[in-house]
């Protein structure tokens, strides 16, 4: 892969104006494919949820799932659309093994949502409202596995594994409208987009929303003009790109790349590109085909979609909270500060903290805990906070252990890595490996006493108001007893010491 | 006439991926020129009146599948009339410039 020249980024803001657009895919929980009974579930053996209809064999018909419609409709109108009166699908034809039938069945010009917004605050606290052209419905391809070549990539690969699990299964591609304005916070607002977006399905309930596992896919588009300048740049489609943190670093990497090719002069290629979230760059795929290529037509085995008012109706009275109003309801709930409250978001950790309050932690405590120790394991294991295998009842029952002072600040920490790495919940570990802490009163006084013995000195100075000498008699008390000590008891001990 | 030209032939083959020869497109070109023109007579017929383009010719709508899991293929039988197969999955060639 060649390395692109990038400029810097300021410079390149400097130059030429952002502007983004955004396609979203959400894959549906329906419990079946959008066309056929197999059912839509993600890691089962290859090709076990496949019929005649989603592997196209000949004569095979498809019939739309009525759930996907309205978990459709549902989307479209919690991102304030209109719902098509009238909806048809149209077969997208290309020509790759990710689907057997050679086209997607897709919607083309009748989508059955168009002409919505949603609103989304950056972690600056600056809110844009993203114009949303359309929603429309289609199913999934297959998954291929590239064999052959050193690094399981297309290139060099010598032949293709194809599962078509995966193939049918229910999707709503989201459009934006070109999106201005954003300025440098151009990468943050594609992300912020995104997580509102994500929020929002999930709120639903219409979709697992999981980005890791591929279930929210966001497809970013890139151009850039000089700033005054009317007529739209020609843009990028940077694909696939599947975490928060991934689409805000390839913005920003399309920008750099772009601003660079401009000012030397070299046009920018309408393309597909790829990233590659090691490298933290984009590499070039194939030439994007225009919609002409694709030869649309409206898909004639399958009857046009019109949903009745009254369906529609019932949708919208079913539509919960708008994230904007869950956040404004929650941040008063938990009496969090602007600035802690914003953490919580951008950490994307606000159901986390929900379900930690749900299950009896104080709402600091859940924030600390979230925010703190466990993003901080999570960063170091190069991880998203919210991938971590511990559920909102194991933290709350931990912050509870140390409010009653059986855990430290120290041994909470270490539980919690003992509960990361799957041996209980809390109360289970602190029981197995014997890790409570010690406020029995006998072993810290013998084990200030031995500190004492060293540091004679230490009574005299705290009964002369020193406190900070006490520090030293404390630590080597943790010391001795490895941790375990409880340190706000070893310091009244000490107090009572000095002033018996 | 059709705007049929060697050229589109040749962009259609290669998004079909479909090896074409010289004399295949030449021959193509003219086929595909007759079929498009055939199929524009229809717009003559109706120059002048109003009808709206119909997609399905039966006014029908809203037909469903209730979302109610029904038996798949197993591996085997999914797998049987594939050319090629490895791991459960199907076999195909590498496709290059695509992912």
């Amino acid at each position: 892969m060649a390395k692109d020249e990038l400029m810097n980024y300021e410079k390149a803001l400097e130059m030429f104006e952002v502007v983004i657009g955004l396609e979203v895919h959400v894959e549906l929980n329906t419990k079946t494919k959008m066309f056929c009974g197999c059912r839509n579930e993600f890691g089962d053996e290859p090709n076990t949820n496949v019929c005649p209809i989603c592997i196209a064999l000949p004569g095979a018909l498809p019939a739309v799932n009525r759930t996907a419609v309205e978990s459709s409709i549902s989307i479209g109108l919690a991102l304030g659309c209109e719902i098509a009166p009238n909806g048809r699908f149209a077969r997208k034809n290309y020509f790759y093994p990710d689907l057997a039938k050679n086209f997607q069945t897709s919607q083309y010009d009748e989508p059955i949502a168009f002409e919505g917004e949603l609103t989304v605050e950056l972690p600056s606290g600056s809110v844009h409202t993203v114009q949303i052209e359309r929603a429309h419905m289609e199913e999934d391809a297959g998954k291929l596995t590239h064999i052959g070549g050193s690094t399981g990539r297309i290139q060099g690969a010598e032949y293709s594994l194809v599962d078509y699990n995966r193939a049918g299964v229910p999707l709503v591609e989201i459009v934006t409208k070109p999106v201005y304005g954003a300025g440098a916070e151009a990468p943050e607002l594609a992300a912020a987009y995104v997580r509102s977006v994500r929020e929002i399905v999930k709120g639903l309930g219409v979709s697992d929303a999981k980005m890791e596992r591929g279930n929210v896919r966001c497809d970013a588009n890139v151009s850039l003009r000089p700033h005054g300048q009317e007529k739209l740049g020609t843009r990028t489609e940077t694909k696939n790109v599947n975490s928060l943190r991934s689409i805000e670093r390839a913005v920003r990497y399309e920008i750099q790349r772009q601003a660079a090719l401009l000012a030397k002069g070299t046009a920018i290629i309408q393309e597909t590109r790829h990233w590659h979230e090691d490298k933290g760059a984009t590499s070039a795929g194939r030439p994007k085909s225009d919609a002409d290529d694709y030869r649309y037509f409206p898909e004639p085995d399958l009857v046009p979609v019109q949903p009745s008012k009254e369906l529609i109706e019932s949708l919208r009275a079913k539509l919960p909270e708008k994230p904007a109003d869950r956040r404004k309801r929650v941040q008063a709930e938990w009496g969090f500060a602007d600035l802690e409250f914003r953490d919580v978001v951008n950490a994307d950790l606000l159901d986390q903290i929900e379900e930690t309050v749900k299950a009896g932690a104080k709402p600091q405590a859940a924030r600390k805990w979230w925010t703190g120790e466990l993003a901080r394991i999570a960063n170091s294991e190069n991880m998203d906070v919210t991938e971590l295998e511990i559920s909102g009842a194991h933290v709350a029952e931990l912050a509870q252990l140390v409010d009653a002072g059986k855990l430290n600040d120290r041994l909470a920490r270490e539980v919690l890595t003992y509960v990361l790495a799957g041996e209980g919940s809390p109360a289970e570990i602190v029981a197995a490996r014997g890790l409570e802490v010690v406020s029995d009163d006998g072993a810290l006084i013998a084990a200030i006493d031995a500190a004492l013995a060293k540091q004679p000195d230490v009574l005299d100075a705290i009964r002369e108001g020193r406190m900070q000498a006490a520090g030293a008699v404390i630590g080597a008390v943790m010391q001795a007893m490895k941790g375990s000590a409880d340190a706000g008891r070893v310091r009244e001990l000490l107090i009572q010491k000095a002033n018996a | 006439m059709s705007e049929i030209t060697p050229d589109l032939v040749r962009h259609l083959a290669g998004l079909s991926r479909i090896l074409v020869t010289d004399e295949e497109v030449e021959r193509f070109t003219e086929q595909l020129s007759l079929i498009v023109d055939s199929v524009a007579k229809v717009n003559e017929a109706l120059a002048g009146v109003d009808v709206p383009a119909t997609s399905h010719p039966i006014p029908m709508a809203n037909v469903f599948r209730e979302d109610i899991v029904e038996p798949s293929l197993t591996q085997e039988q999914a797998l049987s009339g594939a050319p090629d197969s490895g791991e459960g999955r199907f076999r195909v060639a590498a496709i290059l410039d695509e992912e």
